[in-house]
């Protein structure tokens, strides 16, 4: 579980790091000896301060990211859900904890358009893969959720890294 | 989209890290039995096919700046033409069309929370619709990576 209001410490360097990786490690055998060069810093200090920025959970994970589209899983289910406000962290930690959860998160409502405080990502080949998982989580819930919904989505506009406005 | 054995096993295996070593590459050939001139290879021929869409690090949302989602409920005779403004700003790296009365969502980042609100501001004023924002408040996932 991640808090949200709490803010690691970053400098102008650590941005650069970021800016300079967000689309990707060069695919050469030192790549973070390549990304020091072209910063004008040493390898040392960029996998010290990549190290400090996986620590502090600023950095996820340095790994191979699909794209889950080009592998078939083209079934993109935002499930949303209206949980009361003292279940919901037990409810979000419940559904984050499930493997085909990608992103588990709680948001504010909006009333009266939007009622849904917790959103849980489910990606699956079909459409009827997503909702037989969705079931499964209104299983596991139960009264704690008053209603949901999934929000399929119907088509990818724009799907980018994060981008930094620096 | 078809995959080799090998392919399989590199995206299985390594979605949820690399080796963090000055040689990733190396490392992930030495665990397969393979070179890393091999692993170099595959993982460039998978990215020029879009299977992956890099090698690195995977940011946590508002952690650098600030980030949101927001949905608009944009009459259908309008979505294209509001759909293409909400994507020809830099700050907006995801933009979904979805089944349901709030129909566009979209996904927004910036330096910090005062610059996400002015672009929303900017947005509601381009297309003269409201934005309904629903800004992270507490992240609960653990996530594993897909099995391929």
């Amino acid at each position: 579980m991640n808090k949200v209001d709490w803010k690691p410490h970053m400098d102008e360097t650590d941005r650069q790091i970021i800016q300079a990786t967000q689309e990707g490690l060069p695919l050469v055998p030192r790549p973070y000896h390549a990304v020091a060069e072209a910063l004008g810093l040493s390898s040392a200090d960029v996998m010290a301060r990549m190290q400090r920025m996986l620590d502090d959970g600023v950095i996820r994970r340095i790994g191979v990211v699909p794209n889950h589209y080009r592998l078939g899983i083209k079934a993109n289910g935002m499930s949303v859900w209206d949980v009361d406000d003292a279940h919901v962290r037990d409810a979000g930690m419940e559904l984050g904890a499930l493997d085909y959860v990608t992103h588990c998160y709680r948001r504010p409502r909006h009333l009266p358009d939007w009622p849904y405080n917790l959103f849980a990502m489910v990606h699956g080949r079909r459409r009827d893969e997503v909702e037989a998982l969705v079931a499964e989580m209104a299983r596991i819930l139960g009264p704690r959720a008053r209603r949901h919904e999934i929000l399929f989505s119907t088509r990818i506009l724009k799907k980018t890294g994060l981008r930094l406005g620096m | 989209m078809a995959l080799s054995e090998t392919e399989r096993r590199i995206i299985n295996k390594y979605q949820r890290g690399i080796p963090y070593e000055p040689r990733p590459f190396k490392a992930i050939a030495d665990a397969l039995g393979l070179t890393e001139n091999f692993v170099l290879n595959t993982l460039a021929d998978l990215r020029e096919r879009r299977i992956l869409s890099r090698v690195g690090p995977v940011i946590s949302p508002n952690t650098v700046g600030a980030s949101t989602l927001a949905a608009m409920s944009v009459p259908a005779g309008k979505l294209d033409a509001v759909a293409a403004q909400v994507s020809a700003r830099p700050e907006v790296n995801h933009n979904y069309e979805r089944e349901h009365q709030l129909n566009l969502w979209f996904v927004l980042a910036a330096a910090d929370r005062d610059a996400v609100l002015a672009v929303i501001d900017d947005i509601e004023k381009e297309a003269g619709l409201d934005v309904v924002e629903l800004p992270l408040e507490e992240a609960y996932h653990i996530d594993l990576g897909f099995r391929v």
